[in-house]
């Protein structure tokens, strides 16, 4: 239960990372998902990432709309603020607080119901407009906390755990996020945590718009047979694409030249992004191609995984709006204030 | 037949019946600024259609050397330039009025009144002669028309011809192609449509002196600067009549005084969203993360955001709304004034929830009530709303000028600093530590290891944690009702002004009913029936409020909208016997007249004489 407090003993073993935090101190409550819920692994990866990345947890805002997948923002990241918003509105909430301090990481965590039904507008307007962010989609085609209708991701011909065949097709927030222009575009898969780790990483290091669909089955109401996301299901049918090896170039000096089939790819903060190609003819920095891709292994049946798109270079909303580098809610009255001499000029101009 | 015509100097209606979109509205307000810059007090308001182009508009202009600023009510001079609404436009003129009218198409007699003075120009028929490209000859046709009003009503030449060499300041040739059609106006004018041959204009403006230091303004640029010296940064909005010139005012005023000099990199954000749910859920974000964000909409959009605003009241998060109010319900009336969303703005969003409102009743107001809304929301912690309306929104008004003491500061309410959470101060998102119902709250990003909590629109104790529990609900809910009143604390009070002989009457008004209200006063009093006068600026109602109304036998509440929204604030949140309220209602869409509550008052006035209230007895 959220309101049973972990125990905050730390193994005196547990290694520190170089901001100077053990894994635990990216640790949340304790979940109240059902046990061997795929959300959980997600956020076991994110505490992991932000461990691995040197993040100092206080400097991550994170947010979510409602439902299952919106709830585990209390189960990671405790010493971080977090924002439980309105159903489906997250991006808009997001986008306000991006705006506000531009310093620090926003992490919107969302679902299938919440992004794809409710909110596919906002989700939409979000990533066209480049906001600063990493989204994550725990997508199980399924609305969990009202017991198992399906949601708005859920593949036709799937069937429901009482048998109901779905008639209606998908919306592939993977595709949106191609088309709107989000800069980094990724789908993983709960049940791989080698792979879903990096690409965490590689999102939280991008300086724009960054989507990571997670396909994350709900054992408890769309893990049977004759179901398109089930743990089963997905494990035959995953078909990874690329697999990000993340390296931080800035702090590490990288001896051994990259093997042919390795791409790097610097990112915004100086990071550089190493990009094992698993699939011929991938190019991860070409979006029609990524588009192409992802709809053709659809069409076979299969899902494609791993880092679809990458822009090394995004502009976020900020560059846009072309704000001041300081975050706007430290600005004090000097700079907002344009005072009383300039307003008796205004006057003069309205006489 | 002989005929009263109405004669008066610096005290008339005028107004213009135009089509849209026929370039009307540019000379319209020439005619008022001329008045205006010749000192004597003008109040135009644009009647406006929801159209771009051939849906009929009308501009009415008061002129009042007294300096009423509401409208009046009639129409002493008609400027019938749209055939559509010919019929109507010529009934509404006063008797012994005048109808100023295109000549070019002769008219049967029937389609005139008796009663009025009619001046004839045929301005097609001089523009067409005057001019080749078709363009020119619509747009020059207004020109031409207030050339021949200025010479008929004796408006200073001088006066217009230095107003239009500012509008058209660099664009040479334009500005002589205008002061042509002016004066060739004025020509026709003098030459046919005075004595004597023809009987003229009876309505005359005379030179005065008592606009005085006042500014001619419209309430949205006025609550968007309002918003920039109240130091908003983040603005997010979805255009909507008639607010949208918010925004745009926030876009323009910003480019010109927030931009840093050095780098001309802009101090605030604006985002035009993808809906109003959107544009509220980023100024909640915003706020939340310790910026200073509004959004400006009206009724319509308030609808869209209420679930928005039930979390803001809930997690406690500042926002600030500009409600610009039109004629509701659904699109209702879109181009049309009312105050009809004061209920739905109260109590926005579903469950137990109540607002803060500021009822700015002029453009000055909307300056101090947005920037003083700003400050309200971040220590109240809170939605609050600035409930203007159309009539002050989009229309030019004369107000006193804007005023800012540089010694005044933000009030960014409370929130805590690294410092005093490394100093050990036992923080408690909701928890009440100084008894006045307000929080403490921290930004993220603020301390390494102290003051996060999770924000949430689900039941929590004080301390943030999520709860189930009753009493950590009923706990909460009640500190929010302390919070509230400790709002009525702070919001601006009432400004009362007592009647110039002792009276147990009183009325209430608020917004832009407050100029036509004024006039109306000075016009009971006239007739001997005296008034206390309470202007509501302020929901939560300040303790001045409830004295006011103990202390009269009858209220009058006098409003723009159908159910009486702010008696049944009264009723409900002072628990006043509904009886002592009057209600004094006007919602055609059209801003409120003094004569309609000058009559209105009458008629109630009379009615309580014969049959007096009878006293409440002690039951």
């Amino acid at each position: 239960m959220t309101y049973i407090a972990k125990p905050r003993l730390h193994h005196p073993t547990l290694t520190r990372n170089k901001v100077g935090y053990t894994r635990r101190d990216y640790e949340g409550k304790v979940s109240t998902l059902c046990a061997g819920c795929g959300h959980d692994s997600v956020s076991a990866a994110i505490v992991q990432a932000c461990w691995e990345l040197d993040i100092a947890p206080h400097r991550v805002a994170k947010l979510s709309g409602i439902g299952c997948s919106s709830k585990t923002p209390d189960y990671f990241l405790g010493a971080s603020h977090g924002f439980n918003t309105v159903h489906g509105r997250m991006p808009s909430v997001l986008t306000g607080a991006a705006l506000a301090n531009r310093e620090l990481l926003y992490l919107g965590i969302s679902g299938d119901g919440d992004s794809a039904s409710i909110g596919l507008g906002q989700f939409a307007h979000a990533m066209r407009r480049g906001v600063r962010m990493v989204y994550i989609v725990e997508n199980n085609g399924v609305y969990g906390l009202t017991k198992g209708q399906f949601s708005a991701t859920a593949d036709r011909g799937s069937q429901s755990k009482k048998g109901v065949v779905n008639a209606e097709n998908p919306v592939d927030l993977v595709s949106m996020a191609l088309q709107l222009g989000a800069t980094f575009v990724a789908r993983g898969f709960s049940g791989d945590k080698a792979q879903l780790v990096p690409l965490i990483k590689g999102a939280m290091a991008h300086g724009g718009a960054a989507f990571l669909d997670v396909i994350s089955p709900c054992v408890a109401f769309n893990n049977h047979a004759g179901s398109t996301r089930s743990y089963d299901h997905v494990r035959a049918h995953n078909e990874a694409v690329g697999r990000i090896d993340f390296i931080d170039l800035a702090k590490e000096v990288i001896a051994a030249p990259a093997p042919d089939e390795v791409l790097e790819l610097p990112q915004a903060d100086g990071s550089v992004m190493r990009l094992r190609k698993l699939h011929e003819g991938y190019d991860p920095s070409d979006r029609r191609a990524a588009m192409n891709l992802v709809q053709q292994l659809a069409e076979q049946g299969e899902i494609a995984t791993g880092l679809l798109y990458v822009d090394p270079r995004p502009r976020d909303l900020h560059a846009a709006l072309n704000t001041v580098q300081q975050p706007l809610n430290a600005l004090q009255d000097e700079a907002l204030c344009p005072g009383r001499e300039a307003l008796e000029r205004i006057n003069a101009g309205l006489r | 037949m002989s005929m009263h015509r109405i004669e008066a100097v610096n005290d008339f209606v005028v107004k213009f019946a135009n089509v849209n979109g026929s370039g009307s509205a540019s000379a319209n307000e020439l005619f008022a600024k001329a008045i205006l810059r010749t000192g004597v007090p003008v109040s135009p308001r644009n009647i406006f259609p929801s159209n771009i182009q051939g849906l009929p508009t009308w501009y009415e202009v008061r002129v009042s050397q007294e300096g009423w600023l509401g409208r009046r009510g009639g129409v002493d001079m008609m400027v019938a330039m749209n055939p559509q609404t010919w019929e109507r436009d010529v009934a509404e003129i006063e008797p012994g009025g005048y109808l100023f009218y295109d000549s070019t198409r002769p008219l049967p007699e029937s389609a005139f009144r008796r009663d009025i003075t009619v001046i004839g120009m045929p301005v097609t028929a001089i523009c067409n002669a005057t001019y080749e490209d078709p363009r020119q000859r619509t747009l020059f046709k207004n020109i031409m028309v207030l050339g021949a009003l200025s010479a008929l009503m004796d408006i200073d030449a001088q006066v217009l011809e230095q107003l239009l060499a500012e509008q058209y300041k660099g664009k040479e040739r334009l500005l002589e192609s205008n002061l042509r059609a002016l004066q060739a106006g004025r020509g026709f004018a003098k030459d046919h449509l005075q004595p004597p041959r023809h009987p003229g204009i009876g309505l005359k403006v005379r030179r005065a002196d008592t606009v005085g230091e006042r500014i001619f303004v419209d309430g949205n640029s006025a609550a968007a600067l309002g918003c920039v010296y109240g130091g908003a940064t983040v603005c997010a909005w979805y255009p909507l009549t008639p607010s949208t010139s918010t925004a745009e005012a926030f876009t323009s005023w910003c480019g010109k005084l927030r931009r840093d000099p050095e780098t001309g990199q802009a101090r605030y954000a604006i985002v035009q969203a993808e809906d109003e749910i959107a544009a509220i859920g980023i100024v909640t974000g915003a706020g939340w993360n310790g910026a200073r964000a509004f959004t400006a909409t009206s009724g319509p959009g308030v609808s869209l955001m209420t679930e928005f605003i039930g979390l803001a009241y809930f997690a406690e998060i500042p926002v600030t709304i500009i409600n610009v109010q039109r004629g509701g319900p659904s699109t209702g009336m879109p181009t049309r004034t009312q105050q009809a969303d004061l209920l739905s703005c109260a109590y926005a969003s579903h469950g137990d929830t109540k607002h803060v409102m500021l009822l700015p009743q002029d453009p000055a107001e909307c300056f101090e009530h947005a920037a003083a809304a700003l400050d309200l929301a971040d220590r109240l912690q809170t939605p609050v709303f600035v409930m203007t309306d159309l009539d002050i929104g989009m229309n030019q008004r004369l107000c006193k000028p804007f005023a800012w003491d540089d010694a005044r500061r933000m009030d960014r309410g409370k929130v805590l600093s690294a410092e005093q959470l490394e100093a050990g101060f036992d923080f408690g998102r909701y928890k009440d530590v100084d008894g006045d119902g307000i929080p403490w709250r921290t930004l993220p990003g603020t301390h390494p290891s102290k003051g996060s909590y999770f924000t949430r629109g689900t039941t929590r104790n004080a301390y943030a944690v999520y709860s189930e529990a009753g009493s950590d609900y009923v706990d909460n809910v009640q500190r929010l009702l302390k919070k509230f009143a400790t709002a009525a604390t702070i919001v601006p009070p009432p400004e009362i002004t007592a009647a110039q002989k002792q009276t147990r009457l009183g009325v209430a008004y608020f917004g832009s009913t407050a100029p036509a209200m004024e006039e109306a006063l000075a016009r009971l009093a006239a007739q001997g029936i005296h008034l206390d006068a309470m202007r509501l600026k302020a929901f939560p109602f300040p303790q001045a409020v409830a004295d006011f109304v103990d202390t009269h036998d009858h209220v009058f509440v006098v409003e723009q909208n159908r159910d009486a929204q702010m008696r049944a604030l009264l009723m409900g949140e002072l628990e006043v016997d509904p009886e002592r309220l009057i209600r004094v209602l006007h919602y055609d869409g059209t801003p409120i007249t003094a004569r309609f509550i000058t009559e209105a008052i009458v008629e109630h006035v009379h009615a309580l004489a014969v049959a007096p209230r009878r006293e409440r007895t002690s039951s």
